[in-house]
This record gives C-alpha cells, structure tokens and sequence, in this order.
C-alpha cells in the first residue's frame, strides 16, 4: 500500500498523508513540477484537471480547472509559497472564477508536501494540508472531487438538501 | 496518533465503508424507522440490520431511542456534515491521487523509454 499513513487533527482541520513509492526523490519530484504530470494523477478519471498556467517557483500562481463528467468546470489556483526542489513544496490553494483570478479575498488553504529518501531508493511523501474552516474544507471538497466515500457522503448530502 | 477523535473519524469511515449501512444512513436521514422497518428493506435477517444499525450507531451517525416493542433509529445530520466527515472525505481524495501517482511511477519501470524529463 502505499498510503502508510493518515493523521487528521479535527482542532486544527489538518489532515496528513504519508505515503511511500518506489521511484527516487528526484523522480517523485517531477510528478509535481511537469504539470502534465500532474494531470495524470490531481484529478479522478471522471474529473480530470487541466494545468494551464505552472511554475513552481515562490510567488508564482499556478493556474488549473477540473472537468466534470457533465463537462462543468471548476477553476482553482494555488499560490505557491516555497519550493526547495527536490524536497519541498508549500503552497496555498483556493477557487478561481473562468479567468483563472482568485475567487476569495483569501486563499482557503495551506499545504506543505515534503519529500524525504527512504530505503532502497523510494521515496516517503508527506502531504499536509490545513483549512481554516469547516466551509472552506467543504468548498475543497465540493470542487469536482468524486471519489471512493466521497460519492456516498455526496448521496447523502444530496438527500439533505432535498 | 490515536487520540479519541482519531478514533471516531475511523468509526465512521469503517460505518460508512458499506452499502447497506449507507443505505440505511440514507434512510434514517430522511426520517426516523423502526428497525423492524428498515430491516425489510434488505436480504438478511433482523439480527443482522440491528448490527449494522450499532455500527452507525457507535460512529455517532444514527442515534437510537425506545418507543414500546420497537427501537427507533435516526440519522444525525450534524455528524454527517462535521468536520470528521470532511476530513473522512478528503483522506479518500488523497487515497486516489497516491494511487494514481503509485500508477504512473509503475508505469516507468514497465515502459522506460515513457519516462520523460522535465
């Protein structure tokens, strides 16, 4: 498996992921920086994302949309906060309108991704994220995410609103 | 790592990890039902919804209270939306970008040559 790892600190609406995969640091690092990398694996099949503007650099604002299976978009930016390449990605995630601006007069979330060598040339990923709010974590998750629990929990939410 | 909550957000991630106890979370959302009620809507005996039933139970989704002969079984809509649910949520997304990234760095070490440079 390689998720090894799950931490969520409910006070603080942060979830960690610590996963390893058998692939150096440098090549685990490329999934992240080649955003057509990145496409291959951000968005689910059924809500694939489309990196349109992607550099990883402090300052930078990466710019992506997710497709849905209806073909309903969801823009988002990230705000890239620190990059020590090949170990080190901080940026700071929240929703864009059709041109790719930011939505909010903040961003909703902060997340770090630390890349740390680990036996036998593979590579341990901590992935932390950290929302402010209970809403913003819900917009996170409402934008075109639909997978495993999250279609059930969808179902349900679904039901409420009916 | 296992603190109290850490605990409540796996129960409710192992509650929700089946069909039919999801559908009867859908069910008592709706509406209180017996579970005499609810345990027509599926093939297996009584015995075996009233588990599943405590299974939502114990993760805090459904609270239960006595009415006579039967036992009456609600959903808890605050716990569906709280925060143990986002998170719940979110490990999944995560679960399925990991395994995707697992897939594509497989997919060096059986096609080499596919492997690009940045």
């Amino acid at each position: 498996m390689p998720v090894i790892d799950v931490a969520k600190d409910l006070d603080s609406r942060t979830i960690t992921v610590t996963s390893e995969f058998a692939a150096p640091v440098d090549r685990v690092w490329q999934i992240w920086e080649d955003p057509r990398q990145l496409e291959r694996w951000w968005g689910p099949p059924t809500y694939p994302a489309t990196f349109t503007e992607h550099e990883l650099a402090p300052g930078a604002r990466v710019k992506y949309h997710m497709t849905g299976p209806d073909g309903e978009v969801y823009p988002g930016y990230w705000d890239i906060t620190e990059v020590e390449k090949p170990t080190r990605l901080g940026y700071d995630d929240g929703f864009a309108d059709a041109e790719g601006n930011p939505q909010e007069s903040a961003p909703l979330g902060t997340i770090g991704v630390d890349l740390v060598a680990a036996d036998a040339g593979s590579t341990r990923m901590v992935m932390t994220a950290t929302y402010a709010t209970a809403e913003d974590l819900q917009k996170v998750l409402d934008m075109g995410m639909e997978e495993g629990l999250t279609a059930a929990v969808n179902q349900v939410d679904g039901l409420l609103a009916a | 790592m296992t603190s109290d909550r850490e605990k409540q957000a796996d129960a409710f991630f192992h509650a929700l990890a089946d069909s039919t106890r999801r559908d009867i979370l859908r069910r008592v959302l709706a509406g209180e039902h017996s579970v005499s009620a609810l345990a027509q809507h599926y093939p297996m005996s009584f015995a075996a919804v009233q588990k599943h039933v405590a299974v939502l139970e114990r993760a805090g989704l459904v609270s239960k209270r006595r009415s006579g002969r039967e036992q009456l079984a609600s959903g808890e809509v605050e716990a569906v939306r709280s925060v143990t649910a986002l998170l719940v949520e979110f490990e999944q997304v995560w679960r399925g970008r990991v395994d995707r990234i697992d897939a594509l760095l497989e997919d060096d070490r059986t096609h080499p040559t596919t492997q690009k440079e940045t």
